[in-house]
């Protein structure tokens, strides 16, 4: 069914890499330049579908065994923690701390929880993307 | 607590045992163990006989509104309370012997008498307005339930449910004009409230709060035109009726007036009001009275007639107030003859509604036209009968004889009056009582004699009659007793209950040191009101004996020109109103609704931005408009006419596509790279989505135009422009993005603005706008996953 599909299915091999690349540089600029976890959530869930466009569901499946219900949960508990730390130590619920710190090959950079909390919103965004896709696709 | 309180709450505590009495003691008919009640609370307000001086007693309620359950015992309260107590005691015994053991629910019974008569003491005794409207609404309640007593008669549930509207109708108002007496006095207590009289009766919601009041007691105390409750509450068992619909709930609206007296008297609205309306209730009842065959029916319109007795003699009572002091005070006499038939009332209807119950338990039947010469049958129930009969047509020696004399008295005195424009109207009032008092006497002459004299039609009574056990016969005896004491000796009455009562009702004319000197007197000469009752008498006795040929007047008025047909008709016209107006409303259309909610919406903003003024069409903020933005919208424009005009579907879909791609043109064009991004890809998403559905949908027409529609979107179109416009011309404060444009890099060590605002300085939001996606994203699994499939559907295969 799939036979004529070489072209795509070769481009998608290639092009997968760079979107992923692409959203996961938006996810990490989100703090400094456009970008964060929404959009680089919807992006990698992009480069997801395309996978399915050019295969079929059971080969992204086994490519990717991960059950999108989960991730979606695993963000929102993230996003949750993130919230919560700060109360253990007195401050305000969604405290976010910051820093400068020198790291191997990146040099100095600028650290903040707030990272940590657009995590979260990343994985929400592709759970809630890939689930709502992979459940209408399956359905007849 | 004080034994006042006590004596209120007995009859509530005592109705909670009933049913483990009821229960443990079943050899016992319950009546006997309930006796005692108010046999005690009789002897207890025996005590304040004579009393001097008004005792009050408070327990706080609610202390921060202003209600306590505060508890008065002047003259007025006593009367009521000993009536309540005493008619209450003997009630209790008749219908030990009434209601049989095997065959009622006795626990339902009693428990609904004791509600009803500590909820009535509670309306006499309370002082404080609110707890008076309480227990008001208690005696409506357990009265509505005493009436429906044998629920499984269609005529009982009527009746109840007729008595419930009417009386909760004028419940209901009587709170209003309650918390309106509060509007101006700042009080709910009834003492406090006198002693600001003067500034209830100069106050512009006077008027107001005098109807919604006598309202609440016209309505309770079955005067025109709300009387018609009344006949068909005699669905209820006869010592119910005894109780509650002669002796002491309908009097509860005339406790109201009399209580109400010093704050309203004096005035023209009070005294036409009262007055008129108990005249005509005075009149029509007794009117109706002649008519009716059943026994029930006729004591029902007698007692309709001898409320409105009353009610006229507070009405002419008020008056007196106008006049400075008691000496030469003409029309204390009103007011005297007023409490004085209440006394009578209670004890000859009593009386009477237990020989109409005794006739209908010994013979089966209380319709007058199969009774007859039952006088050598039931010797003692016919003398009893004679007594009652007597006393409420007025003749001597009994004690409605000098009630009724009263009331001549007073009446002769209020057309003598020279103001409230009572020079015109006076002569009507004797007139009328006086014509009254004539069918008062056929009607009472058509109870006993139909009832004893005549022929004995043994065929056609259900039961063999003899005469009644001596248990069910104590009680009338002893109302019959009274009937004849008071008769003879009506000063053992004055000084210890009328003049204290009197005391109550008309304060203001009490200089200090002042006593009202009642006396009664039998024989007070040839006066005019003797000649008038000698009248009465005579043409009394020519209507009894040509009432048939005269009878044909009652067939005059069509049929359906009744009282009760127009309350009929209106339950069923409101009802039928009601469904007409939800069939139209409520169609289950959607498309119906939103047309309602669109057109709230443009009435509501369209007017508040007419009538409110905050409408400022002008464009100072606005910035310049660049060929490139007009570009844009002109297309976008054309995009969505395009979308709304189209006939297929995927030229709706793709342009609604276009509108979104614009839009996020548009987020590019001012600087908002965030959105555009974001835009374009949720864009592309929902197009997806949208053609996915488009798969599965229906191949339904499309609706033709309709102009209605296309003139509501354009109203909520015009109103929401409007709105914005103004919105941005009318900046009342500066925006605070300036604190988030200095502080994002030193606070949250970002530079884009827009993602430091979502995930640090607003982040709660954020997160809770992925925990939406997260429930949306479950929805949808949910809903595809998990289909259940419709019972209906799996039965149809």
């Amino acid at each position: 069914m799939k036979a004529n599909n070489i072209i795509l299915q070769t481009i998608t091999k290639v092009v997968v890499f760079i979107i992923i690349t692409f959203s996961i540089y938006l996810f990490f600029a989100g703090h400094y330049y456009p970008g964060g976890g929404f959009i680089g959530g919807l992006m990698t869930a992009s480069a997801l579908v395309l996978l399915l466009l050019a295969y079929d569901m059971e080969t992204v499946k086994r490519v990717i065994p991960a059950d999108f219900k989960i991730v979606t949960a695993v963000g929102l508990l993230i996003a949750v923690i993130t919230g919560v730390g700060p109360m253990l130590s007195g401050l305000p619920f969604l405290t976010h701390a910051h820093d400068y710190v020198e790291l191997p090959l990146l040099g100095k950079s600028g650290l903040t929880t707030a990272m940590l909390f657009d995590l979260g919103v990343y994985l929400v965004v592709i759970g809630i993307t890939m689930t709502i896709i992979q459940t209408i696709g399956e359905s007849d | 607590m004080s034994f006042v309180h006590l004596a209120i709450l007995l009859p509530f505590m005592m109705a909670i045992l009933v049913p483990f009495l009821y229960r443990y003691l079943k050899r016992i008919h319950t009546g006997w163990l309930i006796l005692p009640v108010p046999v005690l609370i009789f002897v207890y307000f025996l005590q304040f006989l004579g009393l001097k001086k008004p005792l009050q007693e408070t327990i706080p309620w609610v202390p921060s509104l202003g209600i306590n359950f505060s508890v008065v015992i002047d003259g007025l309260s006593m009367l009521f309370a000993l009536l309540i107590s005493g008619i209450g005691a003997l009630v209790v015994l008749y219908s030990i012997y009434y209601l049989s053991k095997k065959h009622e629910d006795l626990r339902s019974f009693y428990i609904y008498l004791l509600l009803f008569m500590g909820a009535m003491l509670g309306v006499v005794l309370s002082d404080n307005l609110l707890v008076l409207y309480t227990f008001w609404e208690l005696t409506s309640i357990s009265s509505f339930l005493l009436i429906a007593y044998w629920h499984k008669r269609e005529s009982s549930l009527y009746g109840a449910q007729k008595s419930m509207i009417i009386t909760v109708f004028g419940g209901l108002s009587m709170l209003a004009g309650f918390l309106l007496l509060y509007n101006m006095t700042g009080t709910f207590s009834v003492r406090e409230i006198i002693a600001q009289a003067d500034i209830v009766t100069q106050h512009e919601l006077f008027t107001a709060a005098v109807i919604f009041i006598l309202l609440g007691a016209f309505t309770k105390s079955a005067q025109f035109p709300f009387y018609i409750w009344l006949p068909d509450a005699m669905a209820a068992p006869t010592p119910v009726s005894a109780y509650l619909h002669s002796a002491t709930m309908v009097k509860a609206g005339i406790y109201l007036v009399a209580r109400l007296t010093p704050v309203f008297a004096g005035t023209a609205e009070w005294f036409w009001l009262v007055s008129g309306f108990g005249l005509i209730t005075l009149f029509w009842g007794s009117f109706q009275a002649v008519k009716q065959t059943d026994l029930k029916g006729i004591l029902a319109f007698s007692t309709v007639s001898q409320l409105g007795l009353i009610m006229s003699l507070f009405g002419v009572g008020s008056a007196s107030v106008l006049f400075d002091s008691i000496q030469d005070n003409l029309y204390v006499i009103a007011t005297t003859a007023a409490i004085f038939h209440l006394i009578n009332h209670a004890t000859f209807k009593g009386s009477l509604f237990m020989v109409v119950g005794i006739v209908d338990h010994e013979t089966g039947t209380r319709d007058i036209r199969k009774l007859g010469g039952l006088m050598a049958l039931m010797p003692i129930t016919f003398t009893v009968a004679l007594i009652g009969a007597g006393s409420m047509a007025g003749l001597p020696p009994f004690n409605g004889f000098l009630s009724k004399e009263m009331f001549f008295t007073g009446m002769i005195r209020a057309a003598e009056l020279n103001f409230f424009s009572m020079e015109t109207w006076g002569l009507l009032f004797p007139f009328l009582a006086w014509l009254a008092s004539i069918f008062t006497f056929i009607y009472s002459t058509i109870l006993v004699l139909r009832t004893f004299t005549g022929k004995l039609k043994l065929s056609e009574l259900p039961k063999k009659p003899h005469e009644a056990p001596i248990g069910m016969l104590l009680s009338p005896i002893i109302l019959a007793v009274l009937v004849v004491l008071f008769g003879f000796v009506p000063n053992l009455l004055s000084y210890s209950i009328i003049k204290p009562a009197l005391e109550a009702v008309l304060p203001s004319l009490l200089a200090t040191g002042d006593t009202f000197k009642v006396k009664i007197y039998f024989w007070h000469g040839f006066t005019i009101e003797l000649f008038m009752t000698i009248a009465v008498i005579s043409l009394g006795i020519l209507g009894y004996v040509t009432v048939k040929k005269w009878s044909k007047i009652y067939n005059v008025l069509p049929k359906n020109f009744t009282l009760n047909h127009v309350y009929n008709a209106g339950i069923v016209n409101i009802e039928k109103g009601a469904a007409m107006v939800m069939n139209r409303l409520m169609t289950g259309s959607l498309r119906q609704y939103l047309t309602y909610i669109f057109l709230f919406f443009i009435t509501a903003l369209g007017l508040a931005l007419i009538l409110l003024r905050p409408m400022a069409i002008d464009f100072i903020n606005a910035g310049n408009i660049e060929l490139f933005e007009l570009v844009l919208a002109f297309v976008l424009i054309g995009a969505a006419i395009t979308t709304i005009v189209t006939k297929s579907r995927l030229t709706a879909i793709i342009s609604l596509g276009t509108v979104g791609y614009l839009v996020s043109l548009f987020f590019v064009l001012f600087r908002a790279p965030d959105l555009a991004l974001t835009q374009l890809i949720v864009e592309t998403i929902s197009v997806a989505l949208f053609l996915l559905c488009f798969r599965y949908l229906p191949n339904l027409q499309r609706e033709a135009f309709k102009l209605n529609r296309l003139l509501i979107s354009v109203g909520v179109g015009v109103v929401v422009t409007v709105m914005a416009i103004s919105a941005d011309a009318t900046r009342l404060l500066e925006p605070i993005s300036q604190y988030y444009v200095a502080n994002t890099y030193e606070e949250a060590a970002g530079k884009n603005m827009v993602n430091v605002i979502l995930v640090d300085f607003r982040g709660v939001d954020t997160l809770f706008e992925i925990t939406v996606l997260g429930i949306a994203a479950l929805g949808i699994f949910a809903m595809i996953t998990l289909r259940v499939v419709r019972r209906d559907k799996v039965e149809g295969k």
